[in-house]
């Protein structure tokens, strides 16, 4: 028999997740709010939630002070490049390891994740002096590096899984039927892995489009991407919450509305394999 | 033609031998069948044989090439998996085209062969469903189909009907032979189901921790048993063990007698024991008889016998059947 819900169940059921959704996402209305409030109302107590006085000078402060396209630019080239550069890497390695494993494959992968472990600030000295030393702090090409070498460990693992799912008969099967390595790849691995690689991809854009570690650390103004753009207003003149916003609002927009089309895709990628 | 021929072949994986000096020679045309508890080897086997995976030692001769260095697909075999291995994402057709795909085959002609192979597999109303959408019989005719359209020497099955229910099972069993006799393609056919070896196979390979015990036909196997493993894997239910005193007095170390062949006979004339268990199946009925220092014997009866647990009985051997083993488990010809 299938189980019944009673209708008041739906009912609470239904406030709580529209409660829990609205408190999750509270921080990222708040901000959009206070970036069009003046900085005085953005400081009051007890804060005001919508009537306020509405303006939009702080973007167009925002926008006079500093270049936001030019910060947007450098992240969409730190973010995708990296993103890219990682996955042309991660997809074949994933690969290898998922069908072809040796004896020393799990511990390539726990030494992989372990890397993830350590706090990135304890590197942080010596990879600043070797970057000094290579003339690649803020470029665009060493952030693009860092991030990419960051990330890689958690791209393979994903992909590496996902492959894992792909059962090894049907490409047994595809061998049998006479398929060369590179056709077994495009005809046959390629097609079943597509949710994997995308939501491994989307989730690797997002990942390195808000690292602010490495990007605050290493590049200052040419190659700073919008991590750097945010926190310039966090200064020692002291703190100027609606412009603060006005830019928190106008780095995320981009990834925001990415994330929204690719929902359901992201969803879908991360659980996938979870339920048969 | 797919005339196979294994000749010491060996396979280990690091230390351990999986296939030790395995020497085989498979008819064209025949239904081999590979059988043996799990663990035996008869799927690493037939692996070997398809090319997924390389020999140590020994060759594999197909129509009389050694093919141990032929990469899988130039082996002119095909393969049907335990798990049908679909591919997921194309449509039936797909799955069945794909081998002629790479093969490189003109459009039209493929079209004519998948439409062929699915007439003789009443596929046609579900070439252009995807795999998910079939039940299990239905996927396991499109492996099949995927198997018979690129015309090959020889058909390997590996465990192909297991993932199926009984009743399903007993048909897809006929459809499968009935199918080999009609193309007259050699097949080779791993199954740890003795029923099915028996049912399907012009030949048997009982194969035993990597070995071959006995190659054979079924009914070779069941009267003639090289060894006590196969005398106890071939036949259901099991033969039964004699050793000790009675075994002695035949001159052998240990006898043999198949359940069919225990007679229940008179009050004092063989050997005395009770009924411990008894299956009433219609047809049959299978007695469990607790006989004391030889042991539990098990009886076939055809019909019913109208015996209970509890139930004395005395039991006579068919002394013409009997099987002589030595100490070594090897038969002893009479």
């Amino acid at each position: 028999m299938a189980r019944r819900v009673s209708a008041r169940r739906v009912l609470v059921s239904t406030a709580a997740a529209w409660f829990f959704g609205f408190l999750i996402f509270l921080p990222i209305l708040w901000m959009f709010l206070t970036s069009f409030k003046t900085e005085l109302e953005a400081f009051a107590t007890p804060p005001t939630f919508l009537f306020f006085h509405w303006t939009t000078e702080n973007y167009a402060t925002v926008q006079g002070r500093s270049d936001y396209l030019l910060h947007a630019l450098n992240s969409i080239i730190v973010a995708g490049g990296s993103t890219i550069i990682a996955m042309i890497i991660a997809v074949p390695a994933a690969w290898s390891m998922a069908f072809a494993p040796t004896n020393r494959t799990k511990d390539v992968l726990l030494w992989m994740l372990s890397t993830k472990m350590m706090p990135p600030v304890g590197v942080l000295v010596p990879i600043y002096l070797i970057y000094q030393n290579l003339g690649m702090l803020d470029t665009r090409t060493g952030l693009v590096a860092i991030l990419c070498l960051g990330n890689l460990p958690i791209v393979i693992w994903m992909l590496f899984t996902y492959f894992k799912e792909i059962p090894k008969d049907i490409l047994e099967a595809a061998r049998m039927d006479g398929a060369t390595i590179g056709r077994e790849l495009v005809y046959v691995l390629t097609p079943m892995a597509i949710p994997g690689i995308a939501s491994t991809l989307l989730l690797n854009l997002i990942l390195a489009w808000n690292e602010a570690f490495w990007t605050l650390n290493l590049s200052t103004s040419k190659a700073a991407p919008l991590t750097v753009f945010i926190a310039s207003y966090s200064s020692p003149e002291g703190l100027f919450w609606a412009k603060l916003s006005a830019a928190s609002t106008l780095a995320i927009a981009p990834i925001l509305v990415l994330g929204w089309f690719s929902q359901r895709q992201l969803v879908r990628g991360l659980t996938f394999g979870a339920v048969k | 033609m797919g005339q196979i021929t294994l000749q010491g072949v060996h396979k280990s994986f690091g230390p351990l031998n999986i296939i030790k000096d395995a020497n085989l020679d498979i008819e064209d045309g025949s239904f081999v069948v590979f059988v043996g508890p799990s663990g035996c080897g008869k799927t690493t086997l037939l692996r070997l044989i398809a090319g997924l995976e390389d020999v140590t030692g020994g060759q594999i001769l197909i129509d009389g090439n050694n093919v141990v260095n032929v990469p899988p697909a130039k082996r002119g075999l095909s393969m049907v998996f335990q798990s049908y291995a679909l591919y997921p994402h194309m449509s039936v057709r797909g799955n069945i085209a794909f081998g002629l795909k790479m093969a490189g085959l003109p459009r039209a002609e493929i079209a004519s062969k998948v439409e062929a192979a699915a007439a003789t597999l009443n596929l046609t109303a579900y070439l252009d469903r995807k795999p998910r959408e079939l039940s299990g019989g239905q996927r396991q005719r499109v492996a099949i189909g995927r198997a018979i359209v690129r015309e090959p020497k020889a058909f390997l099955f590996d465990e192909p009907l297991s993932n199926l229910d009984a009743a399903l099972r007993v048909q897809m069993r006929m459809e499968v032979t009935r199918l080999q006799k009609q193309l007259g393609t050699t097949a080779i056919y791993v199954t740890h189901d003795q029923v099915e070896a028996m049912t399907m196979a012009d030949k048997i390979v009982v194969l035993n921790a990597g070995r071959i015990e006995q190659y054979g036909s079924p009914l070779d196997l069941y009267e003639r048993p090289a060894n006590l493993f196969v005398a106890g894997f071939i036949g259901s239910p099991k033969m039964n063990f004699i050793s000790g005193e009675i075994a002695g007095r035949h001159g052998a170390a240990t006898i043999g007698v198949r359940p069919e062949h225990l007679k229940i006979v008179k009050e004092g004339e063989g050997w005395p024991g009770t009924v411990s268990v008894a299956e009433h199946l219609g047809s049959d009925t299978f007695l469990y008889v607790d006989a004391g220092p030889i042991g539990t014997l098990t009886v076939r009866g055809i019909g019913e016998l109208h015996l209970t647990a509890g139930d004395r009985v005395w039991l006579s051997p068919d002394q013409a059947r009997l099987h002589l083993f030595d100490q070594q488990g090897g038969i002893v010809r009479r």
